[in-house]
């Protein structure tokens, strides 16, 4: 009876370990062919010169001082736009984990509408704000656009979301009652909170700062537009080679120079994930929040308002008066009109062609990154899967000028010629969009009580049935809200975007791009309104989520 | 939804010109052409024309090249004679004699062994000048490069980044035509010292930092003089209605550097049949007519009508700068490289 069992119980492990072998190859296969080779393409397309690898540029670029210039300010501007976003996002953290006040949930969304904008929505948002004739200039004559600091508030306004969503999240969840506990043994507030909540938050903070430092780090639309030209990160510099200059191999060094250091942000960021998932006791969010009491919580409660207003709406505001600017909603009638001149169709029909690629993306996005957190979900898995984690995330780090340009030298053959087909939008718009489904969707499958599954496939059900059962309505609202998320990525993404999108098929990002690289007030109005549209159609995406979130929704 | 997704495929399925019914040409954003010409093209050939443009016209280079085994389409149109050898060096282009490029005008021909690109069309790059600022001011408007590093024109020129915009490498190489390779950078300094400003592109230049434009008057533009076209008067006429008698911007004759556009058949076209018809009718008299009011452009043929608006408000540049492409070749990355560190940093 107890040999039998053990059999049983040895051949499901080696069923259990071939099934998750199984789940891990759709996504290994997918990364593997869709983000390794072509980036592997384009870089030894740089590197390689007569089948001969070219490594001695690596210290030949290396020693350029514009080239050191560059990653000496890439890292600056990173450091300090993170610091800068944490000190005035972790009010908000607070604010929105502890508070409860009229329209909190709208204001939830609203925020992180400017994390899912295209970069030159937002850019062109900062120079109408910050720019010659923006409404600084007009009411103080205050000018930022040839300065550093029009950066680094863009890039605040992107990743306020990031602060508040993983610190405030957790936060929400922190039992207040540890801390009213440590007061009552007659500890100080600020010593309460020092020795209480803050040790518990830190890694959620760690996290978010190297999220927002991974973001900046490969900052590209915003420093592009912005940043004019004396400032350039390293990814700009990739795009300025690549595109510009043509310097091939300077480019893929500057490449390979990204992907390590984007390998380390990555490592130290896993690293703080699985720390974050010792054990904290937590509690529903709904019960920590309160409404403010006393003139210090309302006047903290203001200045958080207050912050969102002049950082975060104005700059979405500034667009939606830019946008209106014409007589009779004159931009947005003008968008219908065919005119031959910057597509060769009508610029409405971005917003077609955008939703259609977004759907696609969020369902290649969801079904990889869904199969990928299964099979990370067991925390026994080995470190070849932990590793997988980190690599999944990869791509968010990544050159997407480098990746846009793999797509078209790599992918252009037979079997896998698909360069003329519409799916290379979707499949390069779900490499960014997978890491933000397993992101979220992980924690919330390794939340699952393992008992639960085991108790279930011990009664005989099927691993399929065990997941359909078990896993499946536990995970459900996590995957609509990574879906979601996946598809406002979709919607937002630029950079690869860009380079395979066919001229005749633009997706709202680029047909925003293309309106403002040309002359003339009505290509403008036009930029702006179809900014409007694109972050409407944000917004509402958000807002539904909003509705969905769960108690434990994962990273963002 | 689905439906949308299909009708996505099908028009994206062609794969270029596949079938050798179509003719795709490959292009930068500056591409323009009457309707009516392209369909007159259409009827007497037999083809369609499906026109990709991609990007400025750097961008558009750069891509056609790394993608040259497999093209985007048949005929490539806009490099210039700035990166012509980046083409030609990395075999962007088959050799094609086109029918009629004995009516060429001999200056602007190259590459006559073997013919891989066709001449279409020519500009100069010229500093252009506010005609109200300097009215005002009751200063002479700037004639020449060295002019520009007068006192009396202190903090007025706006350029552009010549590592990422063609107007400004062209200024680039009309200083290094001009003053030679040991002198353009001497120039740069003092030009610098004279507070040239300079931004990444032309649009921002010319709409936005000039005072002349329309662009730049409705944006508050505070620079008076600005690196663009020979042909930018014109269209400043063109486009305002009711026309004035006379253009608000003036060209600054001894800054011009000539620009000459060139289309080649992509090595690995699909329908070479249809590339060569195509090359053929971009330099037909019908085409080189119609082209100076679609992209702003001078005609290279023989006996083309460059248009009425052309000779009143923008005559092409009497004797501009040119440089000889191989030269550019040689120098130009080493080039940027120098000024780069030097104006920028």
């Amino acid at each position: 009876m107890d040999l039998a069992r053990t059999e049983v119980t040895v051949r499901k492990d080696r069923r259990g370990s071939a099934a998750r072998l199984g789940l891990i190859a759709v996504p290994v296969a997918f990364f593997a062919v869709f983000f390794a080779y072509p980036v592997a393409a384009i870089v030894a397309r740089g590197l390689k010169v007569d089948g001969v690898w070219q490594f001695g540029r690596i210290g030949e670029v290396l020693a350029q001082s514009d080239v050191r210039h560059v990653l000496w300010f890439t890292t600056w501007q990173a450091t300090v736009s993170t610091a800068l976003t944490l000190l005035i996002a972790l009010p908000g953290a607070y604010v929105f984990a502890r508070f409860d006040f009229p329209g909190k949930q709208v204001l939830r969304a609203v925020v992180t509408v400017p994390f899912v904008l295209p970069t030159v929505v937002v850019g062109t948002a900062f120079l109408a704000l910050v720019g010659r004739g923006g409404l600084l200039d007009e009411l103080w004559g205050v000018r930022l656009d040839t300065t550093v600091w029009a950066i680094l508030l863009a890039h605040v306004f992107f990743n306020y979301a990031v602060v508040v969503r993983t610190v405030g999240g957790l936060w929400a969840q922190l039992d207040p009652r540890q801390e009213e506990a440590a007061r009552m043994l007659g500890a100080s507030p600020m010593r309460a909170w020092r020795q209480v909540t803050l040790p518990a938050l830190a890694p959620a903070v760690a996290a978010a700062a190297l999220m927002v430092f991974l973001f900046t780090f490969t900052s590209f639309g915003v420093v592009q537009i912005l940043g004019g030209p004396t400032f350039s990160t390293l990814e700009v510099e990739i795009y300025r080679q690549t595109s510009e200059i043509f310097d091939l191999s300077t480019a893929a060094v500057l490449t390979l120079i990204q992907f390590v250091a984007v390998g380390a942000i990555l490592a130290v960021h896993a690293w703080t994930v699985r720390r974050r998932e010792t054990a904290l006791r937590l509690v529903d969010p709904s019960v920590t929040a309160r409404r403010p009491r006393g003139t210090g919580q309302w006047a903290l409660l203001g200045g958080v308002l207050g912050t969102v207003v002049v950082l975060l709406l104005l700059p979405l505001a500034v667009l939606v008066q830019r946008s209106l600017d014409a007589p009779g909603f004159g931009y947005y009638r003008a968008l219908t009109r065919d005119d031959g001149g910057v597509f060769l169709v009508a610029p409405i029909e971005a917003i077609g062609n955008s939703l259609s690629y977004a759907v696609a993306a969020t369902l290649i996005a969801v079904m990889i990154g869904g199969l990928a957190s299964v099979a990370l979900t067991r925390r026994d898995a080995g470190r070849f899967v932990r590793g997988f984690d980190a690599l999944l995330m990869l791509p968010l780090g990544v050159s997407a000028v480098t990746v846009g340009f793999g797509f078209l030298i790599a992918l252009d053959e037979p079997p896998l010629d698909l360069r003329a087909s519409w799916i290379l939008v979707p499949l390069a718009q779900a490499l960014v969009g997978v890491p933000f489904v397993v992101r979220t969707m992980l924690p919330v499958l390794r939340a699952v009580d393992v008992r639960l599954r085991e108790a279930a496939s011990v009664l005989g059900a099927s691993p399929w049935r065990v997941w359909r059962e078990v896993d499946l309505p536990m995970v459900r609202r996590a995957l609509l809200i990574a879906a979601g998320f996946a598809f406002a990525v979709s919607l937002g993404e630029f950079g690869a975007t860009v380079f395979i999108a066919r001229p005749d098929n633009p997706t709202l990002p680029v047909a925003v791009a293309r309106l403002l690289g040309r002359p003339g007030e009505l290509n403008y109005g036009q930029a702006m309104a179809l900014s409007t549209i694109l972050m409407v159609v944000c917004a509402v995406a958000l807002l539904l989520l909003e509705r969905l979130r769960t108690d434990r929704t994962g990273e963002f | 939804m689905a439906g949308t997704l299909a009708a996505c495929g099908s028009s994206d399925g062609g794969q270029g010109s596949g079938d050798s019914k179509t003719v795709t040409l490959v292009s930068h954003d500056s591409w323009a052409a009457s309707k009516g010409v392209i369909a007159a093209f259409e009827k007497q050939s037999g083809y369609k024309v499906k026109v990709l443009k991609d990007g400025d016209a750097g961008q558009a280079v750069n891509k056609a090249i790394l993608t040259k085994d497999n093209p985007q389409g048949d005929v490539f149109f806009g490099v210039d004679n700035t990166l012509l050898s980046r083409a030609l060096d990395n075999g962007l282009f088959q050799s094609y004699e086109a029918k009629g490029s004995d009516l060429i005008l001999p200056e602007y021909r190259v590459d006559q062994d073997k013919h891989r690109v066709t001449p279409v069309d020519t500009g100069d790059i010229c500093v252009n000048y506010d005609k109200k600022y300097f009215a005002d001011h009751k200063l002479d408007p700037p004639r020449s490069f060295d002019d520009l590093v007068k006192p009396q024109y202190k903090n007025l020129l706006v350029t552009e980044n010549a590592s990422t915009s063609s107007p400004g490498l062209g200024f680039l190489l009309g200083t290094a035509a001009k003053y030679g390779d040991e002198g353009w950078q001497d120039y740069w300094k003092k030009l610098k010292a004279n507070g040239v400003k300079v931004v990444d592109g032309w649009d921002q230049a010319y709409n936005e930092e000039f005072s002349g434009s329309a662009g730049g008057k409705k944006a508050k533009g505070d620079r008076p003089l600005v690196v663009s076209y020979a042909s930018s008067p014109p269209v400043e006429v063109v486009y305002t209605d009711p026309k004035p008698s006379t253009a608000p911007t003036g060209v600054a004759q001894g800054t011009c550097f000539r620009q000459v556009e060139y289309a080649g058949l992509l090595s690995n076209a699909k329908n070479t049949k249809g590339g060569k018809a195509f090359l053929d009718f971009l330099i037909s008299k019908k085409f080189q007519d119609d082209m100076p009011l679609n992209m702003y452009v001078y005609p290279v043929r023989e006996g083309a009508q460059v248009p009425p608006e052309f000779v009143k408000y923008g005559p092409q540049a009497k004797d501009p700068e040119t440089m000889d492409p191989a030269k550019i070749a040689d120098n130009r990355d080493q080039w940027v490289k120098s000024w780069t560190s030097l104006v920028l940093k």
